[in-house]
C-alpha cells in the first residue's frame, strides 16, 4: 500500500477534473464521481495507516519517495534551485491523511442531503474534491515548497467554498476576508521558506532536520528565529490565531458542511500540521516557541470568552474552534507535538460532528439564532443526542475523546513548567463546557420559542452524524490504547499517562461549567437580561469581539489608505515629476532654440561667412604670431 | 610700378562689396549678381598670384576659367529658381523666401 500512497491526493483531483469538465450537467453522476474519488483515497489511506503501524515506520525513519520537479543549476554566485515533488509517509502524515479522508468522505455524504436542490450542486462537489486534494497534497508533501503549493490551494478552495453562494454580498465579503487575511500569513510563510532555502540549500524536511541535528548548519540563532517566526505567520493566518483570527467566524457564510470540513480537517488543521511537521525548526528557537505558546494561549482564552455571549449557533462553534486551535498551537509551543496532533485528531471528529449537527438544525428550523430554536430534543432525537455527545467530548468529560486529548494538553503544559498557561487552559476548559451547554440548553431544551416545524433530517445527514459520534466517543481512548504517544512525537516518545490530579481539576472545571449553564439557562435561577444590564461594558466588549474588526477597518481606512495616498502622491509628484520635467525641459529648450532657424537666406549666408572667418583666423593663428593650444 | 598688393587690395574690396550685396540686397537677382562679384574677385586673386609668383605656369588661369564655368552654371540654375519662385509668388524679395523653417 505504501507504494500507492501517491494516489491518495490524486483521486480527488481526478474527481474534480471529471466533474468540472465532463459530468457537471448530471447531478447524480457528479456526486458519484466525488464520492468514488474520496472513498478511493480513504481506502488507500487506511491501508497506508495500517501498514505504517505494522511495518514500524517511525518519525525518524519515514518512507519517502520523490521525483525531481524543478532543477535550476547554479550560475556564478547565484545558488541553484532544486525542488522535488515527493511523498513522505510517517505516523504523523499517515494519521493526518486518515483524518482528512475520513472526514471529507463523511462530509461529502452529508452534503448530498444538505445541498439537495441547490443550483450549484455539481460545482459544490467539484470544489469539495479539490479541497480534499489540496489538503492531502499539503499533508503528504516531503518538502516545504510542495507543502506551500498545497497550502495556497487550500486557501483558494476555502475562498471558493466560503463564497459558494457568491450572489449573497455577505458571502462574497467573507470569502474575500478569508483570502486576504490568509494572504498576510502566506506572505510570511513564503518569505520564511525562501530564507530557509538560502540558508539550508534544501526544502526537504528530512534533510533540514538532519542538518540541524548534526549541528553543522552554520546558521545563526537569530536567523533561525527569524525563519521560524516568518514560517509561523502561515499557521497564524491559516489556523486563525490571534490577531489574524478574524476571518474564521465570518467563514460561516458558506454552506454548513463547508464550515464543518474547514473547521475539522482541511483548512485550519493545516496550520497545526505545519507546526508539527516543521517542529525541528521551531524547536531551535526558544523565543519562537514562547511566542507560539503565548499566541495559542491568548487565542484560546479570548475566543472562549467571545463564545460566551454569541447568539448564532455557527458562530459559537466557530469561536470554540478558534479556542481549541489555540490549545493545539499553545501545546506545540510548549514543546509537545504529540498532544497538539492528538487534540487535532479528536477535535476533528467531534467538531465536524457538531457542525454537521448544527447544519441539520439549521436545515430544519431555517434560523441560526439559538434563541429562536428551543425544544428541539423531542423533534430531532438523533441530532440532539449526537450534538450532546459532541459537546461532552468538546468539554472534555471522561471517557469521551476530548477528555484524553485535553488532559494531554494540560499535562504537557504543566510538565513544561508553564504554570500560568496551564491555569489559563484549565479555565478555558471550564468556559468551553459552559458555552457549549448554554447552546444546548437554549437550543435543544426548554419550550419552543418560535413557530417552527422542526423534523429529523434525512439519513444522508444522520448516518454521518452517527458514525462521527462513534469516533467522538472512542477515538481518544482508542488512540491512547494504540500508543499514539509513541507514534507521533518529536525527539523522545511522550508517554501520556493520565495524571490524576490534572484530570480531576479539569473535570471539575468542565462539570462546573456544565452545572452553571444548567442553573442559568435551564433552571433560570438568575435573570440573564439583568446580568446583561449589570455587566453592560464587558458584554458589549465580548459581543463586539474586542472591536478587532473595527480596529482593522480603521487601520485599513486611515493608515493603509493614507500610506497608499502618500505613495500615490510620491509617484505622481516626484517620480512622474522627474520624468515629465526632463521631457518638458527638452521640449521648451527646443521650442526656444528653433528661433535660430530664421529661414532667411541672407541670415544663413552671414552665419556661414562668420564661421569661415573664425575658422580661417584659427588656422592662420601661427602665421599671425599666436599659439595653438 | 603696380605690385601684387594692389591687385590683392582690389580683389579684397570687390569681395567685400560682393559680400555686402549678397547679405544685404533684397532682390534675389541682385544677390546672384553680388555672388558673381565675389567669384570674380577670387578670379583676380588667382590670376594675380599666377602672374607674380609663377609666371611660367598657367595654373591660376586654368583655375580662373574653372571658376567662370562654375559661376555660369550656377547663375543659370539660380536664375531658373528665381524665375520659378517669381511665377509662384510674384516676388523676388529674398526676405519673403523664408518658408523653409519651423
Amino acid at each position: 500500500m505504501l507504494e500507492l500512497a501517491w494516489l491518495i491526493p490524486i483521486f480527488p483531483l481526478i474527481a474534480y477534473t471529471l466533474i468540472i469538465f465532463l459530468t457537471k450537467k448530471s447531478k447524480s453522476i457528479s456526486v458519484a464521481v466525488a464520492l468514488a474519488g474520496i472513498v478511493a483515497s480513504l481506502v488507500i489511506s487506511i491501508g497506508v495507516l495500517v501498514e505504517t503501524i505494522q511495518k514500524g515506520i517511525t518519525m525518524a525513519e519515514p518512507f519517502e519517495v520523490a521525483v525531481k520537479w524543478l532543477r535550476l543549476s547554479a550560475i556564478d554566485k547565484y545558488t541553484g534551485l532544486n525542488i522535488d515533488m515527493g511523498i513522505l509517509i510517517d505516523p504523523l502524515s499517515a494519521v493526518m491523511m486518515f483524518v482528512v479522508t475520513s472526514i471529507a468522505t463523511l462530509v461529502i455524504i452529508y452534503s448530498v442531503g444538505y445541498m439537495h436542490g441547490d443550483p450549484g450542486f455539481s460545482r459544490y462537489f467539484a470544489y469539495m474534491s479539490l479541497f480534499a486534494f489540496s489538503m492531502l497534497l499539503l499533508v503528504i508533501a516531503n518538502n516545504f515548497f510542495e507543502m506551500f503549493f498545497g497550502w495556497e490551494l487550500v486557501g483558494l478552495c476555502s475562498y471558493l467554498l466560503i463564497g459558494f453562494w457568491f450572489e449573497k454580498p455577505s458571502a462574497a465579503k467573507a470569502a474575500n476576508k478569508a483570502f486576504i487575511t490568509n494572504r498576510w500569513g502566506d506572505f510570511g510563510f513564503m518569505l520564511g521558506i525562501i530564507l530557509l532555502y538560502i540558508n539550508f540549500g534544501t526544502f526537504n524536511f528530512g534533510e533540514i532536520s538532519r542538518i540541524i541535528g548534526d549541528g553543522a548548519s552554520g546558521v545563526g540563532a537569530a536567523i533561525l528565529t527569524l525563519i521560524s517566526l516568518l514560517i509561523f505567520a502561515g499557521p497564524m493566518a491559516k489556523s486563525a490565531q490571534f490577531p489574524l483570527h478574524v476571518w474564521l467566524p465570518d467563514a460561516m457564510e458558506g454552506p454548513t458542511p463547508v464550515s464543518s470540513i474547514l473547521h475539522a480537517a482541511t483548512m485550519v488543521a493545516a496550520g497545526v500540521y505545519l507546526l508539527a511537521r516543521g517542529f525541528v525548526l521551531f524547536n531551535e528557537s526558544t523565543e519562537t516557541l514562547l511566542f507560539i505558546a503565548y499566541i495559542g494561549g491568548i487565542t484560546a482564552f479570548i475566543a472562549a470568552s467571545f463564545a460566551l455571549v454569541q447568539r448564532d449557533i455557527k458562530r459559537i462553534l466557530a469561536y470554540s474552534t478558534l479556542s481549541q486551535l489555540g490549545y493545539m498551537v499553545m501545546v506545540i509551543g510548549v514543546g509537545s507535538i504529540t498532544a497538539g496532533m492528538f487534540h487535532l485528531t479528536t477535535h476533528a471528529f467531534f467538531k465536524c460532528m457538531l457542525f454537521l449537527g448544527a447544519g441539520s438544525v439549521i436545515h430544519a428550523v431555517h434560523t441560526q439564532d439559538i434563541f429562536e430554536m428551543g425544544g428541539l430534543s423531542k423533534k430531532m432525537p438523533i441530532t440532539t443526542w449526537t450534538f450532546i455527545i459532541g459537546a461532552l467530548a468538546l468539554a472534555g468529560i471522561f471517557p469521551l475523546s476530548g477528555f484524553w486529548s485535553k488532559d494531554e494538553i494540560l499535562l504537557a503544559t504543566h510538565q513544561a513548567g508553564f504554570t500560568g498557561l496551564y491555569w489559563l487552559a484549565t479555565l478555558v476548559a471550564g468556559m468551553t463546557a459552559f458555552y457549549m451547554f448554554r447552546l444546548i440548553f437554549i437550543a435543544f431544551f426548554g419550550e419552543k420559542r418560535t413557530d417552527h416545524h422542526a423534523h429529523e433530517s434525512s439519513p444522508w445527514m444522520t448516518v454521518p452524524l452517527i458514525i462521527l459520534a462513534f469516533f467522538a466517543v472512542f477515538s481518544g481512548w482508542g488512540l491512547v490504547k494504540m500508543g499514539y504517544g509513541s507514534m507521533v512525537f518529536f525527539g523522545h516518545p511522550h508517554h501520556g499517562e493520565i495524571n490524576l490530579g490534572i484530570a480531576l481539576i479539569s473535570t471539575v472545571f468542565a462539570l462546573g461549567g456544565i452545572v452553571l449553564a444548567w442553573l442559568i439557562y435551564y433552571r433560570k435561577i438568575v435573570d440573564t437580561d439583568l446580568m446583561k444590564q449589570r455587566f453592560r461594558p464587558i458584554y458589549n466588549l465580548l459581543w463586539n469581539k474586542l472591536y478587532i474588526d473595527e480596529i482593522y477597518e480603521w487601520l485599513f481606512d486611515k493608515v493603509m489608505l493614507g500610506v497608499a495616498w502618500l505613495c500615490n502622491q510620491c509617484d505622481r509628484k516626484v517620480v512622474d515629476g522627474i520624468a515629465d520635467g526632463l521631457g518638458d525641459t527638452v521640449r521648451h529648450t527646443g521650442g526656444w532654440m528653433r528661433f535660430m532657424q530664421t529661414g532667411s537666406l541672407q541670415n544663413y549666408a552671414l552665419v556661414i561667412f562668420g564661421a569661415i572667418v573664425i575658422i580661417v583666423l584659427l588656422m592662420a593663428t601661427p602665421v599671425l604670431g599666436g599659439v595653438i593650444r | 610700378m603696380i605690385t601684387l598688393e594692389y591687385y590683392l587690395i582690389l580683389a579684397a574690396a570687390l569681395f567685400c562689396i560682393g559680400l555686402f550685396g549678397a547679405v544685404a540686397k533684397k532682390n534675389a537677382v541682385a544677390v546672384l549678381m553680388s555672388i558673381e562679384l565675389m567669384l570674380n574677385s577670387v578670379n583676380i586673386n588667382l590670376v594675380a598670384f599666377n602672374r607674380f609668383l609663377a609666371p611660367s605656369q598657367l595654373v591660376g588661369h586654368v583655375f580662373a576659367i574653372f571658376v567662370i564655368v562654375v559661376a555660369a552654371a550656377e547663375v543659370a540654375v539660380g536664375l531658373a529658381i528665381v524665375i520659378s519662385i517669381y511665377r509662384d509668388r510674384f516676388s523676388t524679395e529674398v526676405d519673403n523666401l523664408d518658408w523653409l523653417k519651423w
